[in-house]
């Protein structure tokens, strides 16, 4: 910071910084996972869905005026816009390939995110757009003196609750259950009586819906654009990878390991503050190459 | 019958390399610069193959060695006062050099954590070159890199392409159709039988990621005799994405198909792109449509044909 002295305070706000920002990914990635752990499918298009919650919450929170109701409509609805999309997509084509190689379901799932891209751009344009927090979520509180941003401790609440709420819903709820089972043994799960099928369709559209809350999540803090789903989609299947596939809490793992060493990246090596992440996924998959946690592979 | 398919393709790539070696009398120039892109991402998508279609090595960030061949050459042809020739040489094998540490450490990991280590000692790589600004340009790169007079005209790099793309492809096939190509292979089949034979597999799949590096370095350099110029997208994941989808396009066990998948794609951004700028929406709607009614076709029928001794495999889809 100041004259290069680096102190306690300043790294505490760098941590929660980097605690938010981890937030963020967890929320998307925990759909990216949540997919890959029953459906078995790498999902390229989940970044294009985020992207797509993103654009879709500044419109909605244009819609209703920008003030404190359009965000919080804007939180909610984007979500429900994506899962839509995210519906349609498996419904009119993906749940036709289940049964196909996993390079082919890469395949397609490839070009929904080319195809998904492009229609973005048709519809919301090359610009770049951002949006107001509520006021309640503006300004800055101060923590040992330092300026840190309400919103990101906003951040740090949400990120909890969807993964307790996630955890709860996958092993307490009857539809988590068979979904899970599903995962297992698909056969199994269709001979009592269960139409697989749209337990997969369920499952997808959950895993979407994340990826669309956390676009929403992430409008009011960066700057909405094409070429955003590039960037988080790599950081997504990174961050699944380190956390060990398909299993949520690892996609918590490994969401805190990106979001810190960023955010400390940027403190100590602004230059270069992309570079730590990766070199921290390199460090991880060198001494541990199955992930931090269980798979369910 | 074999011996007679191979004499009768010989002949037919024989004569297109000769009407490609007489097509600057006759095209026009923008169509000379087009089917030089095509033969440098051809050999970057060939290149590939030699480790996923004959490897099976999901090798997810194959353009990183792309970009490190043609930032090698580039800067040291911008930057310092080096003959021409030793630049050109220096591409491939800084390309070969980085394939070989990258592959020490992906090696050990098995398919989808291999690709995924991959990728990120790549978008390290990425991450330097994009905000070395000093040294690389940053995230506008390098244009205008003095390229030798000889090759420096449209016609000029073409035949210089064309020329190296056909030394390179008939180094490929010499290297497929070599002992070690056929190790290769077997080891892709089935790795635990290779094993217990003896073979040192890890060895031989980062042999076959040197290789394939280095032949990616040398697309590099083309892409730089042909463009002048570098960017950090070169080392970006998307085009990495983008040339995995070319082999699987035009066919991952076969030989020439990476150069199918290659001008399809660089086809349809130049021409569908010179219409409308959302050629990846076509491209998508393209793929979708391969995916749905032309399977064999993405892949080519080889993927059959390499299932086949894996029975339960082939019931199923004889049973569909």
């Amino acid at each position: 910071m100041e004259g290069g002295q680096i102190t306690l305070a300043a790294l505490s706000v760098t941590f929660l910084v980097g605690l938010s920002r981890a937030m963020i990914l967890f929320i998307v990635t925990s759909g990216l996972s949540f997919v890959l752990g029953i459906l078995r499918v790498p999902n390229l298009a989940h970044g294009s869905l985020y992207m797509i919650g993103a654009f879709a919450a500044h419109s909605i929170a244009t819609l209703f005026g920008g003030g404190s109701t359009g965000f919080w409509l804007a939180l909610f609805l984007a979500p429900l816009v994506v899962a839509l999309v995210s519906l349609v997509a498996e419904r009119l084509l993906f749940c036709h390939l289940y049964e196909r190689e996993h390079l082919m379901l890469l395949l397609f799932t490839f070009a929904l995110m080319l195809i998904l891209g492009d229609l973005t751009k048709m519809v919301w344009g090359a610009d770049y757009r951002s949006i107001m927090p509520p006021p309640a979520l503006q300004g800055f509180i101060s923590i040992f003196d330092l300026p840190f941003p309400k919103y990101n401790l906003f951040l740090l609440v949400i990120g909890p609750l969807v993964a307790i709420g996630l955890w709860l819903f996958s092993t307490r709820t009857k539809m988590g259950k068979i979904a899970r089972a599903a995962a297992v043994d698909r056969e199994m799960v269709g001979a009592i009586g269960i139409n697989v099928s749209w337990v997969f369709a369920f499952a997808f559209v959950i895993g979407c819906l994340l990826a669309g809350l956390g676009g929403a999540l992430v409008s009011p803090t960066i700057s909405v654009t094409i070429g955003m789903d590039h960037n988080i989609i790599i950081e997504a299947f990174l961050i699944v990878t380190i956390g060990g596939l398909g299993n949520m809490w690892g996609a918590m793992v490994g969401s805190l390991i990106f979001g810190i060493t960023q955010s400390f990246g940027v403190l100590f090596w602004p230059q270069f503050a992309i570079v730590f992440p990766y070199l921290a996924v390199v460090i991880v998959l060198t001494l541990k190459p199955t992930g931090m946690l269980k798979s369910v592979w | 019958m074999g011996n007679m398919i191979r004499q009768k393709s010989f002949g037919v790539s024989a004569g297109l390399f000769l009407i490609l070696l007489l097509a600057p009398s006759f095209l026009p120039r923008f169509y000379i610069y087009f089917l030089a892109v095509i033969f440098v991402t051809a050999l970057l998508a060939m290149s590939l193959n030699l480790c996923v279609g004959h490897g099976m090595l999901f090798q997810f960030h194959h353009g990183v060695f792309y970009g490190v061949g043609a930032y090698t050459t580039g800067l040291l042809l911008a930057k310092t006062s080096l003959p021409w020739w030793l630049a050109f040489v220096a591409g491939p094998l800084a390309a070969a050099f980085a394939g070989l540490l990258i592959g020490m450490f992906c090696i050990r990991l098995s398919r989808l954590y291999f690709g995924m280590l991959q990728i990120s000692l790549g978008s390290l790589i990425w991450a330097i070159a994009f905000r070395w600004y000093g040294l690389t340009g940053g995230d506008d790169g390098i244009h205008g890199i003095p390229i030798p007079d000889f090759i420096a005209s449209t016609t000029g790099a073409y035949y210089f392409v064309l020329i190296i793309l056909g030394i390179c492809l008939v180094l490929l096939y010499l290297i497929i159709k070599s002992p070690f190509g056929s190790t290769l292979q077997a080891i892709r089949d089935n790795p635990e039988r290779c094993a217990a034979v003896g073979i040192n597999v890890r060895r031989h799949q980062l042999k076959a990621i040197v290789i394939a590096t280095f032949f990616g370095g040398v697309a590099g350099v083309l892409f730089v005799v042909v463009e002048g110029s570098i960017f950090p997208d070169l080392l970006f994941w998307t085009l990495s994405l983008e040339i995995f989808i070319m082999c699987l396009l035009g066919g991952w066990f076969t030989f020439a198909g990476p150069i199918l998948g290659a001008a399809f794609i660089v086809s349809l951004r130049t021409f569908v792109g010179t219409y409308t700028e959302y050629w990846t929406l076509i491209l998508g709607i393209i793929l979708i449509l391969l995916i749905f009614f032309l399977p064999e076709g993405v892949m080519g029928y080889n993927y059959r044909k390499l299932f086949r001794s894996r029975t339960k495999y082939a019931t199923a889809s004889q049973a569909e």
